[in-house]
Parts: C-alpha cells; structure tokens; sequence
C-alpha cells in the first residue's frame, strides 16, 4: 500500500514515522516548503543567529531514506479524489492508496488594502523567514500586526538586529484574549522593558505603497501614519486549504474529519492545523493549530491507517512558549475571563516576571487548571491531578512535587499556599520536598 | 556594544598585541651568570664550544638566531665530552652522567640559559609588561563584559552564527585542521620519541583502525556528518583564534625556549607566592586562573537569572584559583611538593610516576597523605560522588580542563559536532585512551615494584613518554584548548579524557543523575542539541520524552537552560533510573492495546 502525505510539518511527519514503525507500507512525503523535516516553531532561531537551519532540523539528513521514507520537493495543485491521484507543480500526476492532508496553517489577512503588497509577510513557512531575512538589511522599522505568540517572536527577532518594531494590537493588553490579566499585563510590560513600541488597542487600517509594489508605510486606526519597510501579519492563522476549495472535500474553516481523522472521502484523511474536528471534546476547539496537538494527530492517524483503530483524543490541554524572556506553560483549563464557577489563585513574585496560577471549581474545590510564567512545572504531575479531579487542597500541599525550575532556584510553592491560607482562613503547609523521588512515586501510585 | 565594550575590546586587542610583540623585544646573551647547567664540567664545555663558534658574550638581537647557535654550542661541547671519554677516559670519581650532556639536560640548559640571557625591554620591565599584557588583558576583558550586568536577564545567544569568531568552520576546512593536526603530531613524535617509529607507527595504524570501524563497520560513511560543525561561511576570526592558541600550546609544550619573555613577565608574581622565578607552567598557570576568573565573571553575566549556572561558575573559579594555582604555589614556598589535591588519575597521569610516588613518599606524613588521597579519590570518591550526583561534580564544578572549557570555552559550545558519526568516533577515542592510560599506569607501576622496565617488547618508560606527549600534551592541550574555535569547548574532555571516561561509566551505568524530560512540552526546536558541548543530540531524548542518561553528559546544565519550553532538568535520584529512559513520554497510545495513555 503507498500512503501518500502532503505536508512535512509536524503532523506529517509523525504520521509518516508512525507509520514505518508500525507497518512495511510505502510512504511518501510531499513538501513545496522544505527538503527535510524542520521544526517550525524554532524559525526564529535561525534568524537571531542562535541555531543555523541544519540545527532546527530533528533528524539528520540520512533519518529518511535509513527508514524508507520517500521524500518528493513539490507542490500539490490538486486532487481527484475518485481517481486517487495528486497533480503536481512540476507537471505529472502521483497516486496514492491511502491520502494524509497536512498542509497546516497559512497566516491571516483580514481584507486590509495593500495586504498582497511585497515586503508584507506573516511569519510561518519558511519562505517567511527567508523574505525577513532578505528585507533586514538597511529596514528603519517594521510594523508588526497582530498581538499572538507570532507577533511578539517577530519582534524578538527584529530587536536581535538593532530594527526599531512598532506592535499593533487590536486587544488593550497583549494577547488578553487568551491570557488572564494579571499575565497578560506582565507580558506587555515586558514587551516595553525591552523597548518596542508596543501601541494597544490599535488596528490596523491600511497599507501603503511605495509605487513599486513595496510596503513603505502603515495607517492605524487611530489615524497615526508609520513609515516602515516592513509589515508582519501575525494576526493568528488559518488553515492552509485553499486548493482543495471547490473540491469534493468537505471543507469549512479547516478539512471536516470525524473522531478517527477520516475525511469524507474514502482512504482520506487530514490532521494538524488544516483539519477541522466535527464534534470536538468539551473545552477543546475544532481547530488547534498547535504543535503538540498535530503530534498527536499524526500518531493517531497512522494506527487508523495501521488497522489499528482509536479516536483522536488530544487529553488534558496543555501549552508552553516563551515571550521574550518570560517562559510560559499551561495545564487544563486557564480561560482569560473567569466563568463565574472558576475560583483562581494567583501569585506573582515582586519582580513581575514570575507567576502561579492555579484554578479550581468554586463549589466542588476540583482542580481546574495551571497557568505558568517565568516557572516551570512538570507536566505528568499537573496532568494527573487534573485528569484525577483533585482538591485544591491537596494539590497545594504536594505542589512542590509539580516543581520543574532547575536546582537551586527559589521555590514559591510557600507563598501560594500563604495566600489561599489567608484567603480561606486555613492553616495549610507543604507536606513534599521538591525533587524526583517524590514525584515518581506520586506517578506510580 | 556601547562605549565602555568598545574601550575594552580596543584594550583588550592592544593587550594581545603587547603580549605578543613582547617575545621580539628583547635581546640575548650569554655569559657567564646566564649559562645555566647543573653541573661545572657541563658549563666549562659548553663555555669553550660557544667561545669557539663566537656565541659567547655576543649579543644577538632575536632568540632565533641565539637558541641556535646555543644547541650548536651544546651539540658540539657534548661531542667534545665524549672524545675526551674515549681519549682519556672519565676524570676521577665523576660519574658519566655529570659530564655527558644528556638530552633532558638540554632542553632544560636551553630554556633556562635563554632565559637568564635575555635581556631589554621585556627583562627589565617585568612588572611594567605584567600590567601591559595580562593586567591590560584583564582590565579590557572586564570592561566588555561587565556591562552585560545592565542587560534584561535571559538568554543571550543573539548572532552566534552570525559572528566570524564563534560560528565555526565548513566541515572540509575543520577535517583539514584535524588531518593536519594529527599527521605534524605523528612526525614530530619521530623526533620526541628520539627518531623511534614504533609509537607513532601504532598510533597511526590505531588511528587508521578507529576510521575503518566508524566509516565501514559501522556504515558511517553512507551517513553524511550534515549536523556536524559546517555553516555557509567559515568564522575566519575562529581560525585566527584557533591557530594562535594552537600556536601557544605547541611553543609551551616543546619549544618553551622562545616564550621566555613571557615567563619572565611571570616571574614577580611567582617570586611573591612560592619565593621562586616562574617556570613556564606557572606561567601557563597564572594565564590558565586569569582566564577562568575573567571569562567565569562573564559566563555569570549570560547566566546571572540562572542560579544554577551562577553557582556552578563559582565552583570552578574557586577551585581554579585555589586548588589548582595558589595552593601548589604556596605547599612549594613550604618546602612541599608540588599537589593538586582536585587533580585526580587518570587525568593526572603522573600520579603514579616512580618520580612522584618517591618525592610524595619523602615527604612525611603529609607526603603519605597526599598519596593516600590522590589513591582514594580515584578508586573511591569517583564512584561514590558520581553515584549520588553524576560526572557533573566534577568534570563541571571541580576539574581544571572544565573551568576553562565552562569559562573561556562558553562561546563555543555549540561547534561541538551532533552527528551520529561522531558520536561513534568518540566512543572508540575516548575508551582507548582510558585503555591507554591504564595500560601505561600498569606498566610504569610494573617498573616501580620490580624495577625492570621491560614489558614484552616495550620499554615502560617509553610508554610513559609517549602517553605524555600523544595524550597529556598533544591531546589535552593543543587539540583540547586549541581547537575550541574550531570544534568547541570540550573536545578534549568528550573525546580524549580518560577520567571522564571512567566518569562516564560509572553515571551511564550505576548513578542517580539523569535528565528528565517534562513530559510532551518539546517542540524539538534544537536549542539543547546545539548548544550541549558534549554534542549530544538531547533533543532526540527530549522529542520522545525519554530522560537522558550518556555517558558523556557533564551534566553542565545549558540544556536546560537554552530550552525555551522548560523542557529538562537535571536530577538525582534513587529512582528507576533506568526504567525512565525507555518510557517514550510523548508517545499517547499504547500499541499492544492500542488505547490511550493519559
């Protein structure tokens, strides 16, 4: 059987090594994009010069034929589903018996004039990056748009090269969609300290043209004119499938798939952030374009396609980046506006740039969720108090168990428990030191 | 770069410039005060060849020209020894060895006597050129990196592969360094081992031995090394920085003769902590705790939000300036012998020299603590600390080679090579130089109990010199230190160390440390596997969520540092250590059953 995936991302590619683990079938990967596998989310490395672009790849070249996994550079124009056949850029046709779609995310551009000028880019493909790259040299400023994950890594790398950056952000704070205040307040005064012009509550309205096709300049809603050689559009992402509009797919925002990634055409399947899931679990939405969840695709797509049937269940949410210098994880369920049954306990340390997070149900005191900045907590141990319903209670006086910060670094496990001490008239402490033995055997329990 | 940087680097250049203007500028000769020799029949000799050849009390403007013709007067008083022996024989109650002039007395006559023949600049001004070259070195040094303390703490690895100085070379430019490297070691080893081919002859065919069983047994050679130290343009600052350090080590090591302006510029701050003139290795010492001191001060400013990379840092600087340069300094200035208590066999490969085991054995009770402790560490205190808390409390806290490579060498982390293929090579390097290195302790130990110094067919004291140049200089030196711009900061200590490959066997297979993995947060940016000096690929661990437990992890923890998703951590405990490593974390669904982990 040759299973044909068009995407190397990391959908595609877990799928594909899923595969070969699993079964002899023939496995092609097609990719407009790349030669070889890259991790996408360390693009931005390459640029601030911390990694070359042979470092951001995760196998080394000889991985794939070693394993017989059939890589073709090409671009997919179309696809007839009743004849099982790609049609190619570089002209012919490709059959496949069995179809993965892993085509990812494309960024978004919301109507806005001059969005299709030269020197206009979102940040996701690689192509992306090499047109940065290009335009770097001699930019006075450049206008990022949009205030998300993406936005803030093109401002980092901007910075990197001494180019002043000018951030547009449609929210009053960043990124306050999805982060809760106290957060995502932290982040925009970290995004000042490192001296970008960061303007909230401000759209974009228009770009403009130097007469040569090129983006010179930007108008904001508020009527402010920025001269800038350079427009990122990191207004999020949608999925990448505006060449198999108008076919037989079943698509709406992304390509419908069932709980076992089945399109609605036979031997078809789609996972990472082009595929739409009809009937997501609760709390989960229908298209996460995330890393962690195309992983997870791709490893559940090749045992359907192995006969070995199971539905894709992402699990307990879970999420990290890094803004600036502020890491940042998640765990279950951290809403930016609070439903009225959440109860949230907060912490942030004096310097600002360090926080807890941690909610639980107002009624039943079951943990609800993690929220992260400038700490780091394991994720098998927050995970399994989360899936095992546990009381706040308890989860604070093991909390240390959940510490991952490296050796030596000032707990603040104490300090959380201090706060819901005196907000619940309690007298709890902590019960487990921090460090692994501890942890495994909370694990294995 | 702001002012204050930009003053310091122009300092900092200028300093190297002095120091290294300062070995043309002074002049050479000899007399009778500066011939040095041990004994009074070597020195009338040797007076009488250099009057002849009209070397004696004649100035001479370079060393070139004055070492030159003091090895032709040597040569030449030592043939007129020997026909003095054959005409009329050895003068009443003097032994052959006070009369001839062996070859270890002339490379200690040459170095000693050009030193105490100089004369100029340089000679007269010792304190004046400390303060130009190392003083200036160290002031420009501090004013570039000390501003970095204004810096929002964080990681500060902004255009490493874009700067000519750190970004490495194209693989075929490296290979020629190493090809060349090894094939001018191999032939001047000719001429150290006094023109026997057999030690070099095996050492070529080991060599030969190793790069058929990486590139044919193990099918390396379908494999191409893409991860391996080549970016688009070669870093031509590196190779600059490579070649002079190289360049330093070769004169220190075989050809201290021609340094000893800056042995002399050594000398008042010897004089001051053990009463003596400087040798050339507290020469090298002295440079060797500066650096560690400047460059660890820096490395705490890139790591200042980083407690444990602050902590660390400090313990090599202490144990740098303590154990290893003031202390020795110091026991000598009180009559002992020379110990570096941190210093431990098979790194310290002299330890159980006949020479040693007899000057540690004359010294008392001190003395016989010393050898107790050297003994003890090495067969007790490795196993035990490298159970509880991995290599890392040495080879990243403790040991000399590390400060330097965790100080000095921290800008060149990342050329260490991540290819599989290299990693293969350093598993048969870094075993057969321990191989090595037992091997020679068995044999010179052999010698020192029974006093016969022949062992099948070799000559244990042969053995013992050609481990001493091939691995103690050659190796650890000028492939360890001067290749750090050419394949990063631990060439030595991952390929050639014979102490940590002991280290290692002991953590891969019978301690507590490993790193784990934070279950399924990798984004497998690669930020780990670049910037591992170890060249380990952490990010093939860290994607499968498998903790991390190598031989080779010095357990230096940047890893965990660079990661931008919190991703690792490095950790003690009791715990199935071995079990962790097989579970694959990320993975969500068990295959047997085919449901789902949670």
């Amino acid at each position: 059987m040759h299973i044909v995936i068009i995407g190397n991302g990391i959908s595609g590619i877990s799928a594909a090594r899923f595969i070969r683990k699993m079964s002899d079938h023939q496995v092609t990967v097609i990719s407009s994009e790349s030669e070889h596998f890259f991790s996408r989310t360390a693009l931005m490395y390459v640029y601030m010069g911390h990694m070359r672009f042979e470092d951001i790849k995760p196998y080394e070249d000889f991985f794939w034929k070693k394993n017989r996994i059939d890589l073709l550079k090409d671009h997919v124009n179309a696809i007839q589903f009743d004849q099982k056949t790609l049609n190619l850029a570089k002209g012919g046709s490709f059959q496949y018996d069995k179809l993965i779609i892993a085509t990812g995310s494309a960024s978004n551009k919301f109507g806005w004039p001059g969005q299709d000028l030269e020197k206009v880019y979102g940040l996701y493909s690689l192509q992306d990056l090499e047109a940065m790259e290009k335009f770097s040299p001699g930019l006075q400023r450049a206008v990022i748009v949009g205030g998300g994950l993406i936005g803030i890594e093109m401002a980092e790398m901007f910075h990197t090269r001494h180019i002043p950056v000018t951030l547009l952000v449609r929210e009053q704070s960043y990124w306050s969609n999805v982060l809760p205040a106290e957060e995502s307040a932290m982040i925009s005064r970290h995004i000042i300290e490192h001296g970008f012009d960061l303007q909230l509550g401000t759209e974009l309205k228009e770009i403009h043209d130097d007469g040569n096709g090129n983006a010179n300049a930007v108008t904001t809603s508020k009527g402010d004119k920025i001269d800038c050689g350079y427009v990122g559009l990191t207004a999020g992402v949608h999925p990448n499938v505006t060449f198999l509009k108008n076919s037989a797919l079943e698509i709406n925002r992304g390509i419908v798939v069932n709980e076992y990634l089945e399109t609605n055409q036979k031997d078809v399947y789609a996972i990472g952030d082009c595929a739409e899931i009809s009937a997501p679990q609760k709390g989960r939405r229908p298209v996460e374009a995330i890393w962690y969840t195309g992983r997870m695709m791709g490893e559940t797509v090749a045992y359907n396609i192995c006969n070995k049937k199971v539905k894709y269940n992402p699990g307990i949410w879970f999420n990290s980046a890094k803004f600036l210098d502020i890491e940042y994880q998640v765990y279950g369920e951290v809403p930016a506006k609070a439903p009225e049954y959440l109860s949230s306990l907060y912490w942030e340390h004096v310097d600002g740039k360090k926080s807890i997070r941690i909610n639980y149900h107002k009624d039943t005191n079951e943990i609800l969720g993690f929220n992260l900045m400038g700490i780091r907590y394991r994720h098998e141990v927050c995970e399994k108090w989360l899936s095992k319903k546990t009381k706040i209670e308890t989860v604070l006086q093991n909390l240390s168990i959940a510490n991952f910060d490296p050796e030596f670094y000032k707990e603040y496990e104490k300090e959380i428990i201090e706060i819901y001490n005196k907000q619940t008239g309690k007298n709890l402490s902590l019960k487990k030191k921090r460090g692994l033995s501890a942890v495994l055997e909370f694990l294995k329990k | 770069m702001n002012f204050i940087q930009k003053i310091g680097l122009a300092l900092f250049v200028v300093a190297i410039g002095i120091f290294t203007l300062s070995l043309g500028l002074d002049s050479y000769k000899l007399t009778s005060e500066s011939l040095q020799t041990k004994t009074t029949y070597h020195k009338e000799a040797i007076t009488i060849a250099a009057k002849n050849i009209g070397l004696w009390e004649t100035e001479f403007g370079n060393n070139f020209e004055f070492i030159g013709q003091l090895k032709t007067a040597i040569q030449s008083a030592n043939e007129n020894q020997a026909a003095t022996i054959a005409t009329s024989g050895l003068p009443n109650g003097v032994g052959e060895w006070d009369f001839k002039i062996y070859e270890t007395d002339v490379k200690e006559y040459i170095l000693n006597t050009t030193k105490a023949s100089s004369n100029g600049l340089v000679s007269n001004n010792k304190g004046i050129f400390w303060w130009l070259t190392i003083g200036l070195g160290l002031i420009g040094g501090l004013l570039y990196i000390l501003p970095k303390f204004n810096l929002i703490p964080g990681i500060k690895n902004d255009h490493i592969y874009h700067q000519p100085l750190t970004r490495g070379l194209k693989v075929n430019l490296r290979s020629t360094f190493l090809i060349a490297t090894i094939i001018g070691v191999l032939l001047y080893g000719i001429s150290y081992m006094n023109m026997n081919f057999v030690w070099p002859a095996i050492t070529a065919g080991v060599i030969g031995l190793i790069i058929y069983l990486v590139l044919f047994q193990n099918g390396e050679k379908e494999n191409d090394a893409t991860r391996s130290a080549s970016p688009n343009i070669t870093g031509w600052l590196g190779v600059v920085s490579g070649i002079y350090l190289i360049v330093f080590y070769i004169l220190l090591y075989w050809k201290a003769e021609y340094i000893t302006s800056w042995i002399a510029i050594a000398d008042p701050v010897s004089e001051k902590l053990s009463g003596y003139p400087a040798s050339k290795w507290f020469l090298y010492g002295m440079l060797y705790t500066v650096i560690v001191l400047v460059m660890g001060v820096r490395m705490i400013a890139k790591y200042r939000h980083n407690q444990y990379q602050i902590i660390r840092t400090c313990s090599v600087m202490f144990f740098q300036t303590c154990f290893a340069f003031i202390l020795p300094e110091i026991m000598i200035k009180f009559n002992q012998p020379y110990f570096d208590f941190k210093n431990i066999w098979p790194l310290n490969y002299t330890f159980f020299f006949d020479y040693n085991i007899k000057e540690l054995m004359a010294n008392g009770n001190f003395g016989i603590f010393m050898l107790v402790w050297g003994i003890a560490l090495a067969l007790v205190g490795v196993p035990i600390f490298t159970y509880f808390f991995g290599k890392r409390w040495y080879c990243s806290w403790v040991c000399g080679c590390g400060g330097l490579a965790e100080t000095m060498g921290d800008p060149f982390r990342q050329l260490s090579d991540k290819s599989l293929r290299a990693w293969k090579y350093e598993r048969f390097i870094i075993h057969g130089v321990l191989a090595f290195a037992v091997i020679m302790t068995i044999m010179v130990l052999y010698t020192y109990f029974t006093g016969s110094s022949q062992v099948l067919f070799m000559n244990t004291y042969g053995v013992r010199q050609w481990y001493g140049f091939l691995i103690g200089s050659a190796f650890a030196g000028v492939v360890g230190t001067g290749f750090y711009p050419l394949m990063g900061n631990r060439t030595w200590c991952r390929f050639g160390c014979p102490l940590a490959a002991y280290l290692g066997l002991v953590q891969k297979f019978k301690s507590r440390f490993r790193i784990t993995v934070n279950g399924s947060q990798c984004i497998s940016c690669g930020n780990c596997s670049t910037y591992c000096e170890m060249g380990i690929d952490v990010r093939h661990y860290a994607q499968r969520g498998q903790d991390v437990v190598r031989s080779s992890c010095v357990g230096c923890g940047v890893c965990a540092a660079v990661c931008p998703r919190g991703v690792l951590r490095l950790e003690n405990a009791s715990a199935d250590v071995h079990t962790r490593t097989e579970e694959l974390k990320t993975i969500h669904i068990s295959e047997g059953e085919v449901t789902l982990l949670s």
